[in-house]
């Protein structure tokens, strides 16, 4: 039985193939049938997806090649190794051939120009593709930035790069708010800042140059505590970031904020970023009820006090502690023209709104016009989580970490949970 | 006669000392049962005030972030002194926890009392499928004057 579908697949794909034109370019796709039950998710109309692969460990960000082989950059070490690449050899959409490299765990993928970048917590190489979209020398990458900091907390590192020879480099802060004793009650916020001198923003190196260190990068941005999502907007080549905001406002400061408050502030932002920009962190942070930059409380703040500086205001805010793990501008013709060079973002989902369930384990979608977003956020792909609430971060089973566009334009999403990397389709009229 | 009054002598010494026996075990029963259950509960009061955010209401943590409580080894084991350790000065070490790292520092609690140390471990020993028995105020005493 599933011999004879897989023979019909094979031959209806085949068909396909020799016959699509140019035009039917993105109709390739429909040879991939979604999983029966959507991979689980909840979709728009016309939306199908499935899982392309299960049990890639801890899948953080992900980069596909021309070929629809997908690269998987792994937290820690799947069978000795980093990262994972994964092929559709009979071309159904699901992997059947894994192969392992790099002997370095992290979070940062990308593509670009016939390159694969990588980066562990404190470094970032890049491996020449060959024209199959493969690494050919996987065991030899070359090292473009090397002693970056890694304190634990917040020490992935991002990657994107612009069409202009730079990569773009998130390196979070080692603390949630710069306290003189990092999360303890009532402790006050170092200033300045010294984490800022190294962390606490985005940093540009040079894509081509080796063993750069920080005296070869520029701070791009700072007042950043942690980017883990960040995409470059080609249409107005523009960097944009989405960050995390700071934990506990409650247990730290209990005279200003309670439980309810803590589980609705800070707002988790995107910034559309220049250089030099400075969002703020750790003196302010965004309140998404008051609508306005709040000075913090390890600064003099009492949850009402605005900052004396002026600080970056972000161009969207999410509700607290969803943690937006990856950003990416589709840029795709298969999904519907409202989604052309809008932003998705992966919510990894929260854990610090106790009393409140937790939120996110999402990906969600904003609308853009001309580099600039036209309306506001909306859920764009749900049931990750497995549950109707989460209560307990121990019952989730999917957490979306990175984002990825096929040749085809289909989106793919990482889960650094369960290792499990989804695939979303059109198929309906447009 | 003398015999006889030694008999009984023995017998009502021996029946009291049964009783005494018997009074105090069902005392030391008792009173431990309602010793953990008291202490459980002031242990959770503790618990949802300073430990819930990071450690979760199932104790279960938050992956790769914050270590789950439930199941684990050296919750459940039978080193004291490191529990009460890391309750007083928090934790900032990288370390490996049941094969698992953890990015979050912890803070230290040290303004809690001996009391308080004692009934927030007590809770978290023998909460969710944890049953490693209560911690005392004398035992968190001892370690803090060696943590000194």
């Amino acid at each position: 039985m599933y011999k004879s579908i897989f023979l019909f697949l094979l031959v209806a794909c085949v068909a396909c193939d020799s016959t699509a034109g140019d035009t039917l370019q993105h109709r390739k796709s429909i040879t991939v049938l979604p999983d029966s039950n959507n991979a689980g998710l909840k979709l728009p109309n016309g939306f199908s997806a499935l899982k392309v692969a299960e049990n890639m460990g801890r899948a953080r960000h992900i980069a596909v090649n021309q070929q629809g082989d997908i690269y998987v950059k792994l937290e820690r070490k799947l069978n000795g190794n980093g990262i994972m690449y994964l092929r559709d050899l009979n071309k159904d959409g699901r992997t059947e051939e894994v192969n392992g490299f790099g002997n370095y765990t992290g979070t940062g993928i990308a593509i670009h120009k016939g390159y694969l970048y990588a980066s562990s917590d404190e470094e970032v190489f890049r491996y020449k593709l060959n024209d199959k979209g493969e690494v050919e020398n996987r065991e030899a990458p070359e090292k473009i930035i090397t002693g970056l900091i890694n304190r634990r907390q917040h020490a992935s590192k991002s990657i994107t790069l612009d069409n202009n020879g730079n990569i773009y480099v998130n390196i979070g802060a080692f603390s949630n708010s710069c306290q003189e004793k990092d999360r303890q009650t009532g402790s006050m916020g170092m200033n300045p800042c010294p984490i800022l001198d190294s962390a606490g923003g985005v940093w540009q190196f040079k894509a081509n140059v080796l063993n750069q260190t920080y005296a070869n990068g520029v701070r791009y941005a700072t007042g950043l505590r942690n980017v883990v999502g960040l995409d470059w907007n080609t249409q107005t080549n523009k960097l944009f970031v989405t960050q995390h905001g700071r934990d506990q406002l409650n247990n730290l400061f209990p005279q200003y904020y309670d439980d309810k408050a803590n589980a609705e502030l800070p707002a988790e932002t995107m910034y559309e970023i220049n250089p030099g920009d400075n969002a703020g962190w750790p003196y302010a942070y965004f309140d998404n009820q008051q609508n306005k930059l709040i000075l913090a409380p390890e600064y003099g703040g009492d949850g009402k006090k605005v900052p004396t500086t002026s600080f970056k205001v972000p161009d969207m805010a999410f509700p607290a502690h969803m943690a937006p793990n990856a950003l990416l501008f589709y840029t795709g013709n298969q999904f519907p023209a409202r989604y052309k060079n809008g932003a998705f973002i992966a919510f990894h989902g929260s854990w610090n709104r106790f009393p409140l369930p937790q939120e996110g384990f999402y990906v969600a979608f904003i609308p853009f016009e001309n580099g600039k977003p036209t309306g506001k956020w909306e859920v764009f792909a749900n049931g990750f989580s497995g549950v109707e609430v989460v209560n307990n971060l121990r019952a989730v089973a999917h957490r979306p970490c990175g984002l990825a566009q096929g040749p085809d334009g289909s989106l793919y999403v990482s889960d650094d949970n369960k290792g499990s990397i989804f695939r979303i389709m059109y198929q309906g009229n447009q | 006669m003398m015999k006889r009054n030694m008999i009984e002598r023995i017998a009502n010494c021996y029946s009291a000392f049964l009783l005494t026996g018997t009074l105090l075990l069902s005392f030391t029963a008792k009173g431990q049962t309602t010793t953990l259950e008291a202490s459980m509960q002031r242990g959770k009061t503790i618990y949802v005030q300073r430990c819930v955010a990071c450690h979760q209401p199932d104790g279960g943590g938050v992956p790769h972030m914050n270590p789950p409580l439930d199941g684990a080894s050296a919750v459940k084991g039978k080193d004291k002194f490191r529990l009460i350790q890391v309750i007083v000065k928090g934790m900032t070490d990288r370390v490996e926890i049941d094969g698992e790292f953890y990015s979050n520092n912890m803070a230290p609690h040290a303004d809690l009392t001996d009391q308080q140390v004692a009934d927030v471990l007590t809770y978290i020993r023998n909460n969710w499928s944890n049953k490693a028995g209560a911690v005392t105020p004398a035992e968190v005493k001892a370690a803090r004057a060696k943590l000194k």
